[in-house]
């Protein structure tokens, strides 16, 4: 009877999970050819893919956009998590939902707002120059403008992590605090001591998926790219560069190489930080 | 995508198992308590920290100041964008007819981006959430061969990067004659792992097991004891999964990027960000005005949403995250 019920769920999940990736990996074996149209060549393009200096060029960008961006996240949710529970803020369901707003707005409003936010013609960031006659850099420009993503993914995500991180927060027993403010523990002590030890399940998860999302990154590039198109290459993130080469350059075969390698890559470093994080605890 | 989650990732956030769960943090009562008659986190009340509100008003003051200056600038016309301060309106106040503007751009094709995003989101995750709810329940309430398979598959394959779906997907899709249609958006936005989740884990406490017993003595079926005495049950945890489903359809972007190639199918965000891009592209008017005011108009429905119904997602993420 149970199947009945599950197997509406698992006819869609089939078509729409695992049919995909099945038909991913059938492809990548594949290459197409001008004449004799599709060749098995079984790890060709795995191999192309691994010497393709613009594949690793932008594997690196996404390295480094996660080792920056994501603890400078996750801290930041970490401590407004820790403030909004420490029941010593005024007005702080204003602050709890201020702080997640931007979670309800598409990545696509949050990127052209910003676009334009930082573009110099008329952004703040131009406004402040002229205002002020600053001479601020250019967030746009080749050298800034991963920062600049970075900023729109923290802004965005950032009180979604903290809202995981405070619900965790809440359920911690009432006992603990009890017997540490016996034991004369202060403020800091006690976030040491039982806080953060307490939620380390809830920050597990939100470190896999915020490295899983830096994997991921597209959608903020690719609609900036229409505000700064020199300092975004058709190949800034893996995804970029599987999406450019589909639908730019019809090359179907490698891309779905590309996407597998970047799938087993991602599921290999999630594995290692949640690996690392559990160490630290034990 | 991004931390970089997705709405869609984000909603896979809450689905894998903690890595260690702490015996501390035991799963809340679900629908969480109202926060406001929350325990603190301290026995004793305490003093407000200035310090600790001023660093917070500096993470409100980040998290508002573009949405104030989205509105600030929805009110300006395409050459006061340029002339005038960022942060603080210009004398002329354009908001009316930026709104009429973007309304009928182009024969109104906002309208028409509008209404697909209506489809997209009312058969989506309407769909999804009424799928989801329907296996949640099936897994948490029946015992049945291939159970603990389908919970292993489903959550391994929340870990596959969406990444690596898209492209085969859409492959997939056109060999099917579904790319460029509507159900190219509608049936990949149907399955919300989180959604399977959330109900399975809802059911196991909110559905009780005698009561569905009762109803087979009295000789009710399965289905119809469903929807006339559990849906009625799982109303708290369907309306936080229908909530998350649908802002994920409404903000959903890189999926219909690729299965549509043309403008009558697109979704609000597709549009907007085609709206922008046509400045860039030779003879294409520059429209920031529109792309600003759309955008504007793009956000207040599910910000709405989001205020109006705090008291559901949030009591959904607490379900969610500590798990």
């Amino acid at each position: 009877m149970g199947w009945a019920f599950v197997g509406p769920f698992m006819v869609v999940f089939v078509l729409v999970f695992i049919a995909p990736v099945l038909y991913a990996f059938y492809l990548s074996l594949f290459q197409n050819q001008m004449v004799g149209g599709d060749k098995f060549v079984a790890g060709a393009n795995y191999l192309q893919a691994l010497s393709d200096p613009q594949f690793w060029d932008s594997v690196t960008r996404v390295a480094v956009f996660l080792v920056v961006q994501v603890p400078i996240m996750l801290f930041l949710a970490l401590f407004a998590a820790l403030a909004l529970d420490s029941g010593r803020l005024r007005a702080s369901s204003f602050f709890r939902i201020s702080v997640f707003l931007p979670y309800a707005v598409p990545a696509v409003v949050a990127t052209l707002m910003w676009g334009f936010i930082y573009g110099p013609r008329f952004g703040l960031f131009g406004s402040l120059n002229d205002f002020f006659g600053l001479d601020l850099p250019e967030p746009l420009s080749s050298s800034w403008v991963l920062a600049a993503i970075g900023n729109i993914n923290t802004w965005e995500f950032t009180g979604y992590n903290m809202l995981i991180f405070y619900s965790a927060l809440k359920v911690i027993p009432a006992e603990l605090y009890e017997a540490a403010d016996l034991d004369g523990a202060g403020t800091f002590r006690v976030i040491r001591s039982i806080k953060l030890p307490s939620i380390r399940g809830a920050i597990g998860i939100a470190s896999i998926f915020s490295v899983i999302g830096s994997f991921q990154l597209f959608n903020e590039p690719n609609i900036l790219k229409a505000l700064a198109p020199n300092s975004i290459s058709s190949y800034f993130t893996p995804n970029m560069y599987a999406f450019n080469l589909s639908f730019a350059g019809q090359q179907f075969n490698y891309a779905a190489a590309i996407s597998i390698i970047m799938g087993v890559l991602t599921v290999v470093v999630a594995y290692i930080v949640q690996i690392s994080g559990s160490r630290k605890d034990a | 995508m991004s931390v970089h989650l997705s709405p869609a990732q984000a909603e896979a956030a809450a689905t894998l198992p903690a890595p260690s769960p702490s015996p501390a943090s035991k799963p809340p009562k679900f629908p969480a308590p109202k926060f406001s008659a929350r325990r603190r986190g301290g026995v004793t009340r305490k003093r407000t920290s200035i310090l600790l509100t001023v660093l917070m008003g500096v993470m409100a003051v980040y998290a508002l100041l573009p949405l104030f200056w989205l509105i600030v600038n929805s009110t300006k016309t395409q050459s006061s964008l340029f002339s005038s301060f960022g942060l603080w309106f210009s004398s002329d106040f354009a908001l009316w007819d930026n709104i009429t503007g973007t309304l009928t751009y182009n024969d109104g094709e906002f309208l028409r981006w509008l209404a697909n995003t209506v489809l997209y989101v009312v058969a989506g995750a309407g769909g999804a959430t009424f799928l989801a709810t329907l296996a949640g329940y099936g897994l948490a309430k029946f015992d049945f061969p291939g159970k603990r398979g389908v919970f292993a598959v489903v959550l391994g394959a929340v870990a596959v990067p969406g990444t690596a779906l898209a492209v085969p997907t859409f492959l997939m899709f056109s060999q099917m004659g579904l790319t460029n249609t509507p159900w190219s958006v509608i049936i990949p936005s149907l399955i919300s792992p989180f959604g399977l989740y959330l109900v399975w884990i809802y059911a196991l406490e909110a559905v009780p097991t005698e009561v569905l017993e009762a109803a087979r003595v009295d000789g009710a079926g399965e289905f119809r004891t469903f929807f006339t005495i559990s849906l009625r049950m799982l109303a708290p945890g369907f309306i936080t999964v229908l909530l998350f489903t649908v802002v994920a359809t409404w903000n959903n972007y890189f999926l219909p990027l690729i299965m549509l190639s043309q403008s009558t199918w697109y979704p609000l965000t597709v549009g907007l960000n085609s709206w922008n891009a046509q400045a860039t592209t030779a003879g294409g008017e520059a429209i920031y005005n529109l792309v600003i005011t759309g955008s504007l108009l793009t956000i207040v429905p599910i910000v709405g949403a989001f205020l109006f119904l705090q008291r559901f997602w949030q009591s959904g993420l607490s379900a969610g995250s500590v798990k």
